[in-house]
């Protein structure tokens, strides 16, 4: 993978993080649209998913490729930067500018394993470390889908004078068995690459895309639904009239998930997908909280709006509702809407026009 | 979006917005577009909140900045803790209930009081459009036939009253409506098309 320029760097002196160490001169790449008006007071911050940056909403400076968020965040969009003040930043643990695995270390080597084990609390430690730095004192709303729907989840429990309102999208408060069951299936893949070499292959020049693509292409399947997979698809073969009787991606479907593969080793590195899934897997806001979710929102004044799709079997709509559970039972603000759309938990990045009008609704 | 006043609800939901006490904790299953939620805030500085299982309404409820939770009553109403509300309202859902004996004791759990509302199954209209016609009634307040109906559990005005005395329910005010109108509380089994029913235990 290439190295981004990011575009603006916070740097934290000492991060502190929940395994107790320190990661120092912490580096948190972000990216601005709109502007803060007088006490910053309309400020959004949106939070990326696993593998996600801070281009929510310009240019891919790797890919070429648009904002992952355009159809939500832009002049006019339902988070409209002539309103807001949209931040987006890279977590700590990710590789497009922000401290991770493929940082260059204390002893200017790049830090490869060496890195500490970070939690989804970690990333929002540094997210909060930044809207400090940005004087942001109360976010207007902390947005966030999948695993940027755990790091909002995270701060409206930890800091909850941080954010006035708490938009969750197809996320969870705990990665189930079945969520670490194929986070691991993607890790092991990674390992198994001999181009791992322990997670020491920067120098190198040789990574380990092999097992990053099959990694990707396993957890591509848990972002679609089968409804989603069998319209696109079907069992229509790729370029060829009749079966090869090979192992050649006779079927289109084999043809997309190996493109989607080795298009993400262009632009993430397997390091990262390592700490990143781990972090995911480790998430469990109610352990965080003495066991009861509830507690994690005790005394909370912030609104909040959760969204799920009901094709999402990766987070299904049973997630959500035991955090709207928790949040009624602390007596929060909460609404809550399943929303219909065929593409699985990969619904909440495509075009949905009523999962637009919730989001405008709710942040106006 | 603009927000209704009360004189803009329905006769049954004005009743019952000019009834709860200001600034309560006010919780409205089956809010639908969240007329009635967003008088309550507007006018009554209620913290209200709403239940409704439909998501395009949720999603218009969510958009004019309520907080409704998509869910259904039969089951969802099991979530939320024990006196979590000064009051719930149940406006013309009643008779859709899996259970409504059920339900109107999850309402008096979950809120100090309830108020509940619903269509009259003996209204003279119903009564003369069943006796005459030999055929369910489909009314100006029923408008939907027998085999589409929501209404599972039809239910009148003194059938309400036995299963509030059943469950030991205090029947603390009552209004009817008829032609859009309030009525009088004499014969009012035969004469309203709808009533709203204020309940505390």
């Amino acid at each position: 993978m290439n190295t981004a320029s990011a575009s603006n760097t916070h740097t934290i002196s000492a991060l502190p993080l929940d395994s107790g160490q320190l990661l120092e001169n912490a580096q948190i790449a972000y990216e601005t649209y709109g502007e803060p008006n007088s006490d910053a007071s309309n400020a959004i911050l949106i939070c990326h998913a696993l593998t996600g940056d801070q281009y929510v909403a310009s240019t891919h400076p790797i890919t070429g490729k648009p904002g992952w968020w355009e159809r939500m965040v832009g002049q006019g969009k339902p988070i409209d930067t002539d309103r807001f003040y949209v931040i987006c930043a890279n977590v700590i643990g990710s590789c497009m500018g922000s401290s991770g695995p493929a940082a260059i270390g204390p002893d200017n080597k790049p830090y490869a394993m060496r890195f500490p084990v970070i939690t989804v609390r970690d990333m929002v430690r540094g997210l909060v470390a930044l809207l400090d730095g940005l004087e942001i004192a109360q976010l207007h709303t902390v947005v966030g889908g999948s695993m940027g729907g755990m790091q909002a989840l995270s701060l409206a429990a930890n800091w909850p004078d941080r954010a006035a309102r708490v938009l969750v999208i197809a996320s969870t408060a705990r990665h189930s068995a079945q969520n670490i069951a194929f986070h691991e299936v993607g890790r092991q893949a990674i390992m198994a690459d001999p181009a791992w070499s322990d997670g020491d292959y920067y120098a190198s020049g040789v990574s380990p895309d092999n097992g990053l693509a099959v990694a990707r292409m396993a957890a591509h399947i848990t972002y679609l639904s089968e409804e989603g997979l069998t319209a696109k698809f079907g069992r229509r073969l790729q370029d060829r009239s009749s079966k090869s009787f090979g192992f050649d991606a006779d079927f289109q479907v084999e043809s997309y998930l190996r493109y989607q593969g080795s298009g993400f080793t262009q632009r993430f590195d397997a390091n990262s997908y390592l700490y990143i899934t781990r972090a995911m897997d480790y998430f469990d806001l109610a352990e965080e909280h003495g066991g009861k979710l509830a507690d994690a929102f005790a005394g909370t004044s912030a609104r909040f709006c959760l969204v799920s799709f009901d094709t999402d079997w990766l987070y299904p709509t049973a997630e959500s509702r035991h955090i709207v559970h928790a949040l009624n039972a602390a007596g929060a603000k909460v609404s809550f809407v399943e929303l219909s759309a065929p593409n699985g938990h990969d619904s909440f990045l495509l075009e949905h026009d009523e999962l637009g009008r919730v989001v405008r609704g709710f942040v106006a | 979006m603009t927000t209704k006043s009360s004189s803009d609800l329905r006769p049954d939901l004005a009743a019952i917005a000019a009834h709860v006490n200001p600034d309560s904790r006010v919780l409205d299953i089956g809010c639908g577009d969240g007329d009635l939620m967003g008088v309550l805030e507007a006018e009554k500085g209620c913290d209200a909140r709403g239940l409704e299982l439909d998501a395009a309404l949720v999603g218009r409820c969510v958009a004019r900045g309520l907080s409704v939770v998509q869910g259904d009553a039969n089951t969802d109403l099991a979530n939320y803790p024990d006196k979590a509300f000064d009051y719930a309202i149940l406006s013309q859902t009643l008779q859709t209930a899996t259970r409504p004996d059920l339900m109107l004791d999850e309402l008096l759990r979950v809120g100090r009081r309830a108020f509940v509302s619903f269509p009259n199954f003996a209204h003279w209209r119903t009564r003369t459009a069943l006796l005459l016609g030999g055929r369910m009634p489909v009314t100006r307040a029923l408008p939907v036939s027998w085999y589409a109906t929501d209404n599972i559990h039809h239910v009148t005005v003194d059938d309400f009253r036995d299963l509030a005395n059943a469950k030991r329910a205090q029947i603390e005010r009552a209004w009817f409506f008829a032609d859009e109108r309030a009525i009088g509380p004499f014969g009012a089994n035969w004469r309203a098309e709808f009533a709203v029913f204020e309940l505390s235990r």
